[in-house]
């Protein structure tokens, strides 16, 4: 700590702490949503920081899909466990066994019966703010999202009205039902997680390091082979050496043919990546609004 | 019980090369000025974009743009915005050079531009100003730059842009100089820096320019990784607004039985293990038991650490509160406060209104009691008094707070002299205000802690 200077990660950290602590300060109800994934691993560090040697003053939420990768799940209730956090699982199959979901005829992705699974867990705990792990440099509707970013009573997000935010004060006021969703880590770059994750030496799901899997090639994309869409006579299945970026449901998350096995490895390869992250995420690629359309209605 | 340590799981690996700092800038400047287009030359030039990215890029290019690559659909994310060729709101974008890491602010410069340039700029280091090299300083330019140097952003870029329209004429970049010094020593900026460029071709952002021999200063980027920031953060005078009281609470566990601790991010200056505070409002002096962090307890913390301070004395201090070193300047302390103000909503200020205002981790009420004048951002003079401010107004008011609120003039600490108004029921932001400095510091007499 000599010479009074912050490093990037120092400097990125201390504002996502104090963006978590008015959290704190600001709401009755706070919830953090933590799936697993490298983002919010770094958000739980970040509690950790925050507001040790407190318990965390919040639940850690999941909506869980029933299309999550295996090992996402077992290292998310391991990870919440050893923490001594709360930790809240709300499924989209409960969702729509009690019709609170509705999937559409054929539909097979889980992605937009995520919305309403999640608003229905908002409600049934009257949560009445809930952290995530959004960045900014993840897409280009998230670019223009706030740290605190207002949802209305169904769950909306306004991009054109938003509230400005100056400083560092963060008007956290809600009308009964309205609902806040705060973003710690929007100033953070994919290349800004890793080497966090790095410095702090924290455990990720071991699917973002290099690992054989049998893969369809669907799309432009290699697609783990799994039992919900299964290969086509025809398609292209191999063995692979891959790994994952970025973690969404099994049958959209694209796996990159990667030896990366250490983190060091996984940093040399973003520093070297010539496509973004979302680059493997089919869910993102339908349309060019795609995320705006789905954070309009409610989405994290 | 949670397991407080860090998981052994990698080592540590220290080659890692790791950018040593992070410098926030935004970008202003009127319509065609080539906002857009300059944020897409430095992140094309400096290899910030990806292969997916500029693909979609020329997929929009074909549907929209006639086969042309537009660098400024880059950073126009809404689909509003793409239909329409305007940019709405604040977009943040992110690259770094093996010296630095970049978080660019994208403010759009048409309506709204004050609230905008206001949200976009208010933690930034650096600002940079487009100027058309054609038409020159123009009113725009005027009022961005007034906006900088109220907000108090220490580094001024101005960026003469589209050198190649007039010949790459040194004269015209002189001359363009000369109309921004002639209104630049009535304002408060200390570090301004001229560069002429073509962001289109792309001269002088990333790399030096072959057209612009008699220029003999650094290229943006270059400016932009070398300029000194070090010394933007304000480290004389101590202030730790509380966010958040830590009472573990833990009737198991005897170190942590009786563990009251607060905290917050330090808005100002150096705190030390032993140091002599006072605490907000209850007036009451004690002293820094220990400095806790996750990491481990540690001797001293400075701005803009995040820390969890442990005191000697048990006071009523809970969020809102403000702890104040008493080695350096002190706050003042008043419920009549008098303030500038950018008026940020459609409804207007007046008179007798009521809002919420955010200081720090602190919101009060406060009643508007006097609008005393209303800055013109073309002359930059202050008129006289006016009825009401509206959207995008810059004005100094007199506000009475429901409680007094311990402050520093917005000129020494931006921390502790910001604040935010809310309009109750909406619950909307509608103003950004920075504080006058206090008319006269706290007493600090017959404080001390008396059991």
């Amino acid at each position: 700590m000599s010479n009074y200077h912050l490093d990037h990660l120092q400097h990125l950290e201390t504002e996502a702490i104090h963006i978590m602590r008015e959290v704190a300060g600001e709401f009755e109800r706070p919830a953090l949503l933590f799936s697993g994934g490298k983002d919010s691993i770094c958000l739980l560090r970040l509690a950790e920081k925050a507001f040790r040697p407190s318990e965390f003053p919040m639940p850690l939420l999941n909506v869980d899909t029933g299309h999550h990768f295996p090992e996402l799940n077992e290292f998310r209730d391991r990870r919440a466990k050893q923490l001594g956090a709360k930790l809240i699982i709300r499924t989209v199959e409960d969702a729509i066994a009690k019709g609170i979901a509705m999937p559409a005829p054929g539909e097979i992705s889980r992605n937009r019966l995520q919305i309403p699974t999640l608003l229905a867990a908002i409600d049934e705990f009257r949560f009445d703010c809930c952290i995530g792990g959004a960045r900014r440099d993840e897409e280009k509707a998230r670019a223009k999202e706030r740290f605190f970013s207002f949802r209305d009573s169904f769950g909306q997000w306004d991009p054109k009205n938003q509230r400005p935010e100056i400083w560092n004060l963060y008007n956290g006021r809600l009308n009964p039902g309205e609902n806040m969703r705060v973003f710690p880590i929007s100033n953070w770059t994919e290349m800004d997680v890793w080497e966090y994750i790095q410095r702090e030496q924290l455990e990720v799901p071991s699917i973002y390091f290099s690992h054989q899997r049998l893969c369809v090639r669907r799309a432009g994309q290699w697609l783990p082979v799994n039992a919900l869409q299964p290969p086509k006579p025809g398609e292209d299945v191999r063995e692979l050496v891959v790994r994952v970026r970025t973690i969404g449901d099994i049958i959209s998350t694209g796996c990159v043919e990667s030896p990366a096995s250490t983190m060091a490895d996984i940093i040399a390869e973003i520093a070297a990546a010539r496509v973004t992250e979302r680059g493997s995420r089919a869910d993102d690629k339908s349309s060019e609004a795609a995320m705006e359309d789905r954070k309009k209605a409610g989405y994290f | 019980m949670p397991n407080f340590s860090p998981s052994p799981f990698m080592p540590l690996n220290t080659a890692s090369p790791l950018p040593v700092d992070i410098l926030r800038f935004n970008t202003c400047g009127s319509v065609d000025d080539g906002k857009s287009t300059l944020i897409g030359r430095l992140l094309y030039d400096s290899k910030s974009l990806m292969e997916d990215q500029i693909e979609a890029l020329e997929r929009s290019a074909d549907i929209t743009g006639g086969g042309q690559i537009n660098l400024a659909n880059l950073t126009d994310g809404l689909r509003a915005e793409r239909e329409q060729g305007i940019t709405i709101d604040v977009a943040y974008r992110y690259f770094a050079t093996p010296r630095r890491k970049f978080i660019i602010a994208d403010t759009p410069g048409h309506v709204q531009y004050t609230r905008n340039m206001v949200t976009g700029a208010s933690l930034a280091n650096l600002s940079i100003v487009l100027v058309d090299a054609r038409l020159g300083v123009i009113e725009q330019s005027r009022r961005h730059t007034a906006i900088a140097a109220l907000l108090r952003i220490p580094h001024l870029v101005v960026a003469v842009n589209k050198m190649d329209l007039v010949g790459w004429s040194e004269a015209r970049f002189l001359e363009i100089r000369a109309q921004f010094e002639e209104f630049l020593p009535r304002l408060d900026i200390k570090d301004v820096k001229f560069i002429p460029m073509s962001a289109l071709n792309g001269d002088n952002v990333v790399d030096a320019s072959p057209h612009t021999p008699w220029y003999v200063g650094p290229t943006l980027l270059g400016h932009l990784e070398t300029v000194h920031i070090a010394s933007d953060w304000n480290l004389n005078g101590f202030r730790l607004p509380v966010q958040w009281v830590n009472r573990p609470n833990n009737p198991t566990d005897a170190a942590l039985h009786d563990f009251r601790g607060f905290s917050g991010q330090i808005a100002g200056g150096i705190v030390r293990v032993g140091q002599k505070i006072i605490a907000f409002p209850a007036g009451l002096t004690t002293t820094v038991k220990q400095i806790w962090t996750f990491d481990g307890p540690v001797q001293e913390a400075f701005c803009p650490q995040s820390v969890t301070l442990v005191l000697e004395h048990d006071i009523d201090i809970s969020r809102g509160s403000m702890l104040v070193g008493l080695d350096a300047h002190l706050p003042g302390s008043h419920a009549d406060l008098q303030a500038e103000v950018c008026w940020m909503h459609p409804r207007p200020l007046q008179t007798g209104r009521k809002y919420f205002l955010k200081h720090t981790a602190h919101t009060v009420q406060v009643a508007i009691t006097e609008i005393v004048s209303k800055l013109n951002l073309d002359t930059l003079e202050s008129g006289s008094a006016p009825a009401e401010l509206a959207m995008n107004d810059i004005g100094e008011i007199r506000l009475r707070a429901a409680k007094p609120l311990v402050f520093d003039g917005y000129a020494t600490n931006r921390l502790t002299g910001s604040f935010i108004l809310i309009e109750p029921g909406t619950n909307t932001t509608v103003a950004a205000g920075m504080m006058r400095p206090p008319r006269e510091i706290v007493q600090t007499v017959n404080a001390d802690y008396v059991i």
